[in-house]
């Protein structure tokens, strides 16, 4: 008899129902998590538009390609869209949704309604932004008063949609840690745990309890605009520095739960191209939740010349050189996973690589920022751009380009061209580095930031920075462009195309709908590579 | 198998017992109305927050079970509450080291 | 052909246990965002009293002590009503639970009707939100406070509709013992804003 019949369930990749409300109504946390992905993408486009609108106007030292104010909105809107709509539900929405079930061995998250949920109101809070664009805001992302709490542009809608953005924040963070703590597979011991997993954790406590804070932080913002209240307010007896202190409360951990899961992308990519176990694992999985502990100690570093006192901008710049500790932790241990290792350059690994060198320089130039008498002369100065960015591109986003060349395969079942990834790299780090290193000695030169025109003697710099940014863009367009016609025409994906110990692996390029067809049975750590058999 | 520990609950507090709560928060409420009556000066407001403390802690203990569940939770119940320490802390301490120059 | 089958919720079926401790860990996980985010209020509080301490001294005289006092021995007893609500149904007595949640849900209505009265009395003599730091502070912490008091008598709104219907029993009523767990926050934010507003100056 013909046996068609088959020993287990058919499978049916999560990617087979069609539809856009099979999406945007879907509970699957693999579905939810490309949802994110596709958003967090498209905002980061927008706004690296604007940056480049910005980098354009700064070719000169006049304001010759849009006048100051619209200058002040630009930056207020690539800040915040940066922050809000992109690196802060970053990686933690995308590739944490997609790969913390996966990872642990679970069918799902702990509240797959609520995820969704999450998703939703993070849709509500962009388009609440939306509408605020209409008359948007001049004051930077950090909407410090008293400037915030008297400028005639539309201060309340932006801090609502931030509220809302919030919201997402907290319940995704919610989600993962339960998810964590109650759904790991039999087997799957903490110790087992991928790192991306405990990079995830920590970043989720963060979420959780941090965001709250900037929540109310708002809240009072749109009170002191609508109803008069004084808290900010020196005439009524208030203190525009409460807002700083508050605000920073939260934006502080707020830039970990930035690169924390970056941190753990890295740890998963670096083992599988190095065909070596990582190194110091327990390390580094306890180091991600030392830097989400000692992030709560170190906000008013960001405060050292709004009249803080003394005493308080010693203590929080001795505590600010603690946090390099954990975090250099992590880079030790990842230099030693490639030691002697054999070493692939796959494009996911150039990126990896780039993290590693790159992120250095951002934490590194942290510490001369947090060392208070550096910080006198060199806060808001393009040095504090420079660093932010070092981090933020150079170790964020170059988790993200990591992540997103790793496990695309697994996410698509397609496979994108590696030659071009390859030359979009090269652009993206030259470009990169070009546009930012020079902005270091501008800073320490004394060129201030959010500035629309600008002394004539800093124009050489500035405008090696804007050519930088250009190429910086043709590597991202590049790179979006090979990533997208992968999924038009790229080839099938296997399962493992890369040889990966991890559970995400184990399964069909793209996974079934329900991850496993038997929860596994967990009896081993996944870095176990070049063991012999 | 009973059918309490197959959902994971393994204690039914008695009426009885969140009586007895209920009268010791009453009490401790009259105290400290009664309290604030009367000038202690500054212990008023310590007296004030202490007591509330102690309310808070036993709706938390027994009307919330926090007194039965596991330590992950009381982690949780914790930790937000020495962030806030953290938060007001800091924050006086910048706000009244200031030296405001004439 | 596997598509008419399988939901997009695929269908697949958490554990009791684990969906019991589950819900009752996030749900505390979701308290402690609630403290954080009084907290900044407490936290304005703090400061402002610390700076301004004749002010508070003065002006808290203005707010009704003893409505405040009712208010306290209102949700407390909701407290206790809500926790016997839970321990009730745990027992599979639906009809008494749905007795205790309707009495936990006229309290809070009750505190919101106090509170009414409250605020008539502060607008009637002209005070606002933008009179002073401590009505700032009074009308924002006791004004959240009150919204939360909504979204919790909406929740026990849900969990009395569902009981009277039928859901819960002894061995399924994860969601009254979670929403109780969000009431009882309710009252113990208040525990706290009764003394720091109404009884000390």
């Amino acid at each position: 008899m013909a046996n068609h019949t088959i020993a287990h369930d058919v499978y049916v990749p999560f990617l087979e129902k069609k539809g856009i409300w099979s999406w945007l109504l879907s509970t699957d946390h693999k579905r939810i998590g490309i949802m994110y992905l596709i958003s967090i993408s498209f905002f980061f486009l927008v706004a690296g538009v604007f940056a480049l609108m910005l980098r354009y106007e700064l070719l000169t030292p006049v304001s010759d390609f849009v006048q100051p104010h619209t200058y002040n909105v630009l930056f207020t809107l690539h800040g915040s869209i940066m922050v809000f709509f992109f690196i802060v539900p970053g990686l933690a929405a995308s590739f944490g949704n997609f790969l913390i079930p996966l990872m642990i061995g679970a069918p799902d998250v702990a509240f797959p309604k609520l995820n969704l949920g999450s998703y939703w109101i993070y849709l509500l809070g962009t388009l609440i932004v939306l509408i605020a664009l209409a008359k948007p805001a001049d004051t930077g992302w950090t909407f410090y008063t008293p400037y915030s709490a008297t400028t005639d542009t539309d201060v309340v809608l932006i801090t609502l949609g931030v509220f809302v953005l919030g919201f997402s924040s907290i319940l995704t963070g919610l989600n993962f840690i339960v998810t964590i703590h109650k759904m790991r597979a039999p087997g799957m011991t903490w110790h087992r745990l991928p790192l991306f997993i405990w990079a995830s954790y920590a970043t989720s406590v963060l979420q959780l309890l941090a965001t709250p804070v900037v929540g109310i932080t708002l809240l009072l913002l749109i009170t002191e605009r609508t109803l008069g209240v004084g808290f900010f307010d020196p005439a009524k007896g208030g203190d525009p520095v409460l807002f700083q202190n508050f605000f920073w409360f939260y934006s502080h951990p707020a830039v970990y739960i930035m690169i924390i899961p970056a941190m753990g992308v890295i740890s998963e990519i670096i083992p599988v191209f190095a065909r070596k176990p990582i190194f110091g694992y327990k390390a580094i999985a306890y180091s991600s939740l030392g830097i989400a502990f000692i992030s709560f100690l170190v906000w008013a570093h960001h405060m050292f010349t709004s009249g803080i006192s003394d005493i308080a901008a010693t203590i929080f710049s001795f505590l600010t050189f603690l946090v390099a500790i954990p975090t250099a932790i992590k880079v030790f241990n990842w230099t030693a996973t490639l030691y002697k290792g054999s070493i692939h350059l796959h494009s996911a690994m150039l990126y990896a690589l780039a993290f590693v060198f790159l992120f250095t320089i951002g934490g590194l130039t942290g510490l001369f920022l947090g060392a208070l008498a550096a910080d006198i002369h060199l806060h808001d100065t393009y040095f504090v751009v420079a660093h932010m960015h070092y981090v933020m591109i150079g170790g964020t986003v170059m988790g993200f380009f990591g992540a997103l060349h790793f496990w695309y395969p697994k996410w698509f079942g397609r496979m994108f061209n590696e030659t071009v990834a390859k030359i979009a790299w090269l652009f993206i780090f030259i470009g990169f580095n070009v546009t930012f290193f020079p902005q270091f000695f501008l800073g320490v030169q004394g060129m201030p930031r959010r500035y629309a025109t600008y002394p004539a003697e800093f124009e050489s710099l500035m405008a090696l920075s804007t050519y930088g940014s250009w190429i910086l863009g043709a590597g991202i367009f590049i790179m979006t462009v090979n990533l997208i016609a992968g999924l038009i025409n790229g080839e099938k994906a296997p399962q493992n195309p890369y040889g990966s110990l991890s559970l995400e692996w184990q399964v069909p390029s793209p996974p079934p709908l329900e991850n496993f067809e038997e929860i596994p049975h967990v009896t081993d750590w996944s870095y176990g590579y070049g063991k012999k058999k | 198998m009973s059918t309490q520990s197959h959902t994971g609950q393994n204690h039914i507090t008695g009426n009885k017992t969140y009586i007895i709560v209920w009268a010791v928060l009453m009490v401790m409420t009259a105290v400290t109305v009664y309290v604030s009556y009367i000038n202690f000066g500054i212990l008023n407001i310590v007296i004030a927050l202490v007591v509330a403390s102690i309310k808070a802690s036993i709706v938390a203990l027994y009307f919330m079970h926090l007194k039965f569940e596991d330590s992950i939770t009381w982690v949780f119940a914790l930790f937000p509450l020495s962030l806030l320490a953290l938060l007001i802390g800091m924050t006086i301490t910048d706000t009244f080291t200031r030296t405001i120059v004439p | 052909m596997g598509d008419a089958s399988v939901e997009h919720s695929h269908g697949h079926h958490m554990d009791p246990a684990v969906e019991y401790s589950s819900s009752k860990l996030g749900m505390w996980l979701f308290l402690g965002t609630e403290i954080l985010l009084f907290g900044g209020l407490f936290a304005a509080y703090a400061i402002f009293r610390a700076k301004y301490p004749e002010m508070f001294f003065e002006q808290h005289v203005e707010l009704n002590k003893k409505m405040g006092a009712v208010n306290t021995c209102i949700l407390i007893f909701s407290s206790l009503t809500m926790a016997m609500g839970v321990s009730a149904i745990q027992r599979g007595k639906q009809k008494a639970t749905a007795i205790l949640l309707l009495i936990t849900i006229l309290c809070g209505l009750g505190f919101g009707v106090v509170k009414y009265f409250e605020y008539s009395a502060k607008f009637h003599h002209h005070i606002y939100p933008d009179t002073s730091i401590f009505f700032s502070l009074y009308f924002l912490m006791t004004g959240l406070h009150m919204l939360h008091v909504f979204i919790g008598l909406a929740i026990l709104g849900v969990l009395f509709a569902l009981t009277i219907k039928g859901k819960f029993t002894a061995k399924y009523n994860t969601p009254v013992e979670v929403g109780g767990l969000y009431w009882h926050l309710v009252d113990l934010i208040w525990i706290y804003l009764f003394p720091l507003l109404y009884l000390i100056g």
